[in-house]
């Protein structure tokens, strides 16, 4: 796959695991595994780059004796993703174009 | 290894980059590690599963463009003396043409390799194009004017566009494995870059 729109949609998945709620880290990885494997280093440049482009705000808060850092997704984070969203119709009705009749091959 | 070693070493190890990337990184990795152990893994279970430090260490070069590498690198540690200065002028015509001649070296290199990948793909285009111009004369010739001769073009005809598909893939390999090999360069520069700075601390 391309590594321009790779990191486009590893970014929109981020957004998307903190969508509903404030998550950290390790639990963004937790919740992402079932659909894309990712390691520490990659989900840390892209929590950074989502941050220094203000699509998530980043909260660091004690929880057991320790500092945990929250990453909580901002106004310009949930248009991200009613972007893709949005580009992916497009993409999906290219998909069926380029597809079609394919079964009959 | 436990939690405290794997920080430690990661920290040595990525030297040469700048401290608040070194720290953010480190303690990223620190809070991966303890939530792993606060599900319940041992704490050498949870140093594993955030994989081995050589990998770590590759990914995060990986990331990192060599460029802000080189910047950090030749950034002066604290403010250069009158008589540094001084000298890094007089130097000049040394250093300088010594950091161009390598410079040039690396670019002439990338240009060669860069240079026999076009060849590769321009030799394939061009077996094609033989072998469909040669396909169309060699009927032409066939039924018009020499028959012997009509086949035989028409048979060279089809070695070449056999010939184009064998280049056509020959040139891929090669182009995808020029680019890995082009990236593992990368990182091994960024190794040595990160080794001198361990050296110079």
């Amino acid at each position: 796959m391309d590594i321009q729109l790779k990191r486009g949609l590893l970014d929109v998945c981020v957004l998307a695991a903190i969508k509903n709620e404030a998550s950290y880290g390790y639990k963004i990885i937790k919740d992402m595994k079932p659909y894309i494997e990712m390691s520490e280093s990659t989900l840390y440049t892209i929590l950074k780059r989502l941050e220094v482009s203000g699509l998530l705000t980043v909260e660091a808060v004690e929880h057991g004796g320790r500092l945990r850092k929250y990453y909580r997704i901002t106004e310009g984070g949930r248009a991200r993703i009613l972007e893709f969203k949005r580009e992916w119709r497009e993409v999906m009705s290219m998909y069926q174009f380029v597809t079609r009749g394919d079964e009959a091959l | 290894m436990n939690k405290q070693e794997f920080i430690a070493s990661l920290k040595l190890r990525l030297v040469g980059l700048p401290q608040n990337e070194i720290d953010a990184r480190a303690e990223f990795y620190g809070e991966m590690i303890d939530d792993r152990i606060e599900e319940g893994a041992s704490e050498e279970e949870a140093v594993l599963a955030v994989g081995s430090l050589d990998d770590v260490v590759r990914e995060i070069l990986s990331q990192i463009p060599l460029g802000s590498l080189v910047k950090e690198k030749i950034k002066p540690k604290r403010g250069l003396r009158g008589w540094e200065i001084l000298l890094l002028a007089l130097g000049s015509p040394l250093w300088l043409s010594l950091l161009l001649g390598g410079f040039s070296v690396v670019l002439g290199i990338f240009a060669c390799a860069v240079s026999v990948l076009v060849s590769l793909w321009a030799t394939g285009a061009s077996l094609a194009a033989c072998g469909v111009g040669g396909a169309l004369a060699g009927i032409i010739l066939f039924f018009f004017r020499n028959g012997v001769a009509g086949a035989g073009l028409f048979g060279a005809a089809l070695v070449c566009a056999g010939l184009s598909i064998f280049m056509f893939y020959a040139s891929n390999v090669a182009t995808k494995g020029t680019f890995s090999l082009v990236k593992k360069c990368i990182v091994g520069v960024k190794c040595l870059i990160l080794k001198g700075g361990r050296d110079d601390a």
